[in-house]
């Protein structure tokens, strides 16, 4: 299956600044290895020391979130398109009042 | 250094002081220029999606809306920038929480609200080393 992976501004560095690679895959997990085998600075970025998925990195297949779906067994068809989605959170520590 | 028009400034520093005492969020949207600077183009203000309890000094931006603003961003031919925050009755500067947070490349646009009213606008970059932030020069437009 023709798969596109987008890369979102953080992890460009990693890519060459290409923000679209694509990949021929029947699963996301097929997808994201053939990803780090190209990029391979993105492996640690993207997955633990024990291959599993960091939990401040979200997968889309679509519009769909790939934790409520198969995770990375998740299937994919001709021409889906894969989006690596950072989480975001900050804040300070203080307390008011 | 990132580029941002006056008019943005004064809506992230309005959105703050509405959502007094909480935390506002929202994402930068816009365009990475030749020389790396950025230029916003676009704010998108986002709901806070932290539980209430920790709304004062947290906040979220779930998943979904950032799924959402990548593909707002494409749609636009734009790219993610950063995202901004504020920090009620607290400096405008990042701490630790955010440190532990925040990925690369992208700006960090902190405001600090004192008694309800928007005060110090800065920006921030993390360093490679991810030891801390730096501070990024801000470019007002008009």
């Amino acid at each position: 299956m023709a798969i596109s992976i987008l890369i979102p501004t953080a992890l460009r560095q990693f890519t060459d600044d290409l923000s679209e690679v694509n990949v021929e895959a029947k699963t996301v997990r097929e997808a994201l290895d053939k990803l780090t085998e190209t990029y391979v600075d993105l492996q640690k970025h993207l997955f633990t020391d024990m291959n599993a998925l960091r939990s401040f990195v979200n997968i889309y297949v679509g519009e769909d979130d790939i934790r409520q779906k198969e995770g990375l067994a998740t299937t994919l068809g001709d021409n889906d398109t894969i989006m690596l989605v950072p989480s975001i959170a900050g804040g300070t520590t203080a307390v008011v009042g | 250094m990132i580029n941002i028009k006056k008019l943005h400034i004064d809506d992230i520093k309005r959105y703050a002081e509405t959502e007094y005492p909480y935390e506002c969020c929202g994402i930068l949207l816009g365009k990475v220029e030749t020389n790396k600077s950025k230029t916003v183009e676009q704010i998108l203000p986002i709901s806070n999606a932290q539980e209430d309890k920790h709304k004062h000094n947290r906040f979220l931006i779930t998943p979904e809306e950032m799924m959402r603003a990548e593909l707002l961003a494409r749609k636009n031919k734009i790219d993610v920038l950063g995202f901004y925050h504020s920090h009620p009755e607290h400096l405008a500067v990042p701490s630790d929480y955010d440190l532990d947070h925040a990925w690369p490349m992208y700006s960090y646009i902190i405001v600090s609200v004192i008694r309800g009213t928007a005060e110090n606008f800065t920006s921030w970059e993390l360093q490679q080393d991810r030891l801390k932030f730096s501070s990024e020069s801000i470019k007002e437009g008009d």
